[in-house]
């Protein structure tokens, strides 16, 4: 019940697709998604293995409650060993992808290997074959989708693929599954390029059942009421989406602005979820058509935008006039505010060809800021970047560069470096702004003391999404706590990530926690999956997971010397805001949040602590 | 008091509630291709639009019937009689909009029965994209947002 009790193995190398019984005594240890394909990591690769090498592996997993009615349970994640950071990754996404390989029969596909040719991987029910994909090799992750619904004559085929960028090796290659949703981080689609795999396209049509169908109805229905009543999820991300951000964090004076070198953006407003509603000149209709759902979310925070058809990027092609995913905070910050442009559309613009190509536009845009600084700085020129000036707030050469670096071209092949790899070599590693190679989101550690620590210790590498303390810092969820203060932070962190590794885990989104705390996944959890599902147990297992993400980062060479910020946010006071005059007081957390997680002062878990959760 | 489901597709954010709550009714589980109401996603507009049976009065799929297994009920709601569909697809060929489906799992065709009255997609859409309402006022809404914008340029501003 709730788990579809089987697992697929392809095997790459061989060509072979074989079902396996899924080991339910992990699953009732790890849940699922997240937690169980780390586990499943954990359990056959040796975490130093080459990130791109055959002896990787690469798993798709759902949650038990993907493919449910729960609000928000459609989704999967990709886990493998990341090629950016080197350390373990775990690429969340939504769209109907998880869902469709859930009602397929299947909780999880673990790739290993590498394939001699291009192939993809099809999928009806208990069907799986590997099928020759040089048709598709070269070609965008939109095309793919397209081509492979037509090539199968079904318009209902889920396909989650890479691009060019994931094929020839981009660092930060995501996966694009439904054509705007992705497994975009740490560059888990870099993996699936190195294994030859061109897409995963599905069918399933055999349903998803639970334990208990009558109070599984009654705890969904008590969940979405929750969400439907709460302020964020009820009316902020519906209407604004994740862009209900953008004035708020600019007044709070944490918008990480021309590569963190200002912590507020005067253009911000022109590139918030305010402006995307605003009437344009043009034809009088604003950036956002709608806004939209994941399978099964009763949120619907997806935007859905158009760019003005006179704007300089699209006038010559009509094939951008169309509606597609817009602009999220993240990546409006990171193509907006890191690089100093404020107008929208090119924005817009860019945030699409990176979902038609398969980038990070997060991880683009930053390492586009750290280039500009560079750039600014005279350390690169014009002869290094084939003419386009990298000057702050140029907006021609994000949408110049962005193209180039999907499709691995100029400048953009060092673009797709990343900023770690990128500042190294032009002697600056001081100006990538990232933890453990993967560069920072959309808030500053300097005017939101909680965020900075949460970066440092994310297992996957700078990410807001696995200790999003910014709803109690910023928006008082569950509990507002002073964003300029550090005292006490250690354990909110701490509280935020185990929560969020037992919420990926079981197959939601983390948006839920802006409504929901742990009390209301419970009773869908217990109503679900067979034995009992308590709270304690539910964030036990947050915290088992992160303990056993630590493992595998220590077993890949990683140490608490990883656990650190760019000296910018340590050294450099921010300049104007609420937080002028403050650095992140990281020095002083971090022993405070080794200990309260039962870790040695070298960070590393004690003996205690691995066998209080099952991991000696 | 004739209810009706009525549609209103400039709401519907596409989430699947309500072809999940079908599934689940009729079915025991959730799955979107055994659902007798599907939402079609036009993602270059970004519209999204759920479609089901409008129970006809004069229901092409009933006439057509040879076995006389499409019944009407209490609601009005045109239901297949398991015991006596044949699975013979006739139905699904005559039905104009496309609302009658086989399902080869069970042989027989099944199409929206408004659940006897309480129609599960109803409760689980987040948006009132779908509502069940009297069938005699299903444009009353409308007509109360045209009146009010022809009032308004009548008005001096
Ligand atoms: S439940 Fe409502 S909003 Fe969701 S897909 Fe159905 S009609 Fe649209």
């Amino acid at each position: 019940m709730a788990w579809a009790g089987k697992l697929l193995r392809v095997n790459l190398t061989e060509g072979t697709c074989v079902s396996e019984p899924l080991n339910m005594d992990w699953a009732h240890t790890y849940i699922g998604q997240r937690g169980l394909g780390t586990k499943y990591l954990m359990e056959e690769i040796d975490p130093m293995v080459d990130p791109l090498s055959p002896e990787n592996k690469m798993i798709m997993a759902t949650g038990p409650l993907t493919g449910t009615n729960a609000s928000t349970a459609g989704r999967y994640s990709v886990i493998t060993k990341g090629e950016l950071t080197g350390a373990i990754a775990c690429s969340n996404s939504g769209g109907f992808f998880g869902n469709e390989l859930k009602n397929a029969g299947w909780d999880m596909i673990i790739f290993e290997g590498k394939s001699p040719k291009p192939v993809y991987l099809f999928i009806q029910d208990d069907d799986a074959q590997l099928i020759d994909a040089s048709d598709f090799w070269g070609k965008s992750c939109w095309d793919t989708e397209e081509g492979l619904k037509a090539k199968h004559g079904d318009e209902f085929i889920r396909v989650a693929s890479i691009g060019v960028s994931g094929e020839k090796g981009v660092k930060y290659a995501c996966i694009i599954n439904d054509m705007d949703r992705a497994a975009g981080r740490s560059g888990v689609g870099t993996v699936m390029g190195s294994k030859n795999l061109k897409a995963v396209a599905l069918r399933g049509t055999l349903g998803v059942k639970v334990k208990d169908r009558e109070a599984f109805a009654t705890a969904v229905a008590a969940g979405k009421a929750v969400l439907a009543e709460n302020p964020v999820t009820g009316q902020g991300l519906p209407t604004y989406g994740t862009q209900v951000l953008m004035n708020v964090i600019n007044e709070s004076g944490a918008l990480p602005t021309h590569n963190h070198q200002d912590v507020q953006f005067d253009g911000a407003h022109d590139i918030s979820g305010e402006a995307m509603h605003e009437p344009r000149k043009s034809d009088g209709k604003p950036n956002l058509v709608s806004n939209a759902a994941c399978f099964a979310c009763t949120i619907a925070c997806q935007r859905v935008s158009t760019i003005d058809r006179t704007h300089y990027t699209v006038k010559d092609r009509p094939e951008y006039h169309k509606a597609s995913g817009g602009l999220e905070y993240e990546a409006a910050w990171s193509l907006g505010a890191a690089t100093g442009v404020n107008d929208l559309d090119a924005l817009t613009f860019a945030n699409f060809i990176c979902n038609e190509h398969g980038i990070d536009p997060i991880t683009f845009g930053a390492t586009l800021a750290a280039a500009m600084e560079m750039y600014e700085e005279g350390i690169i020129d014009d002869k290094i970047t084939g003419g386009v000036k990298l000057t702050w707030g140029n907006a021609e050469a994000l949408t110049t560069m962005v193209e180039q670096t999907c499709l691995v071209e100029g400048f953009g092949v060092e673009l797709g470096l990343g900023s770690k790899r990128l500042c190294e070599k032009y002697g600056h590693p001081e100006l990538s702004m990232a933890v453990k190679g993967q560069e920072f989101p959309a808030y500053d550690g300097r005017g939101i003391q909680g965020i900075g620590l949460a970066y440092a210790t994310s297992n996957r590498g700078a990410c807001h999404l696995r200790g999003y303390t910014i709803a109690s810092e910023i928006l008082g969820i569950p509990e507002k706590t002073d964003p300029l203060e550090s005292d006490g932070k250690a354990g909110l962190v701490k509280a935020f990530q185990d929560a969020t590794a037992a919420f990926d885990s079981a197959g939601v989104c983390i948006f839920t926690t802006f409504a929901w705390t742990a009390d209301d996944l419970t009773p869908q959890m217990d109503a679900a999956c067979e034995g009992e599902w308590t709270t304690e147990r539910l964030l036990e297992i947050g915290e088992r997971i992160w303990n056993m993400e630590r493992q595998f980062n220590l077993a890949a060479g990683l140490t608490a010397a990883d656990d650190t910020l760019p000296k910018r946010l340590l050294k450099d006071a921010a300049k104007t805001g609420p937080a002028k005059g403050k650095v992140s007081e990281l020095g002083k957390m971090l022993p405070e949040y080794y200990e309260a997680r039962g870790w040695s002062a070298e960070g590393v878990p004690t003996a205690e602590t691995l066998e209080r959760f099952g991991l000696s | 008091m004739q209810k009706s489901l009525h549609i209103n597709p400039d709401n519907c954010t596409g989430c699947y509630q309500c072809v999940l709550a079908c599934s689940d009714e009729h079915g025991g589980d959730f799955n979107p291709m055994k659902s007798r109401i599907q939402v079609f996603r036009f993602e270059d507009e970004g519209r999204y639009v759920p479609y089901t049976c409008t129970q006809c009065d004069e229901a092409w799929c009933q006439k057509s019937c040879p076995t006389d297994a499409i019944k009407i009920d209490a609601n009005g709601a045109k239901v297949i009689e398991d015991a006596l569909c044949v699975g013979c697809k006739v139905c699904t060929i005559a039905c104009p909009f496309g609302t009658v489906n086989y399902n080869a799992d069970s042989g027989k065709v099944i199409k929206c029965d408004l659940c006897g009255g309480d129609p599960a997609c109803v409760k689980a859409c987040p948006t009132d994209a779908i509502t069940f309402i009297n069938a005699d006022t299903t444009g009353f809404d409308k007509m109360r947002a045209w009146a009010a914008k022809t009032d308004a340029g009548t008005q001096s501003a």
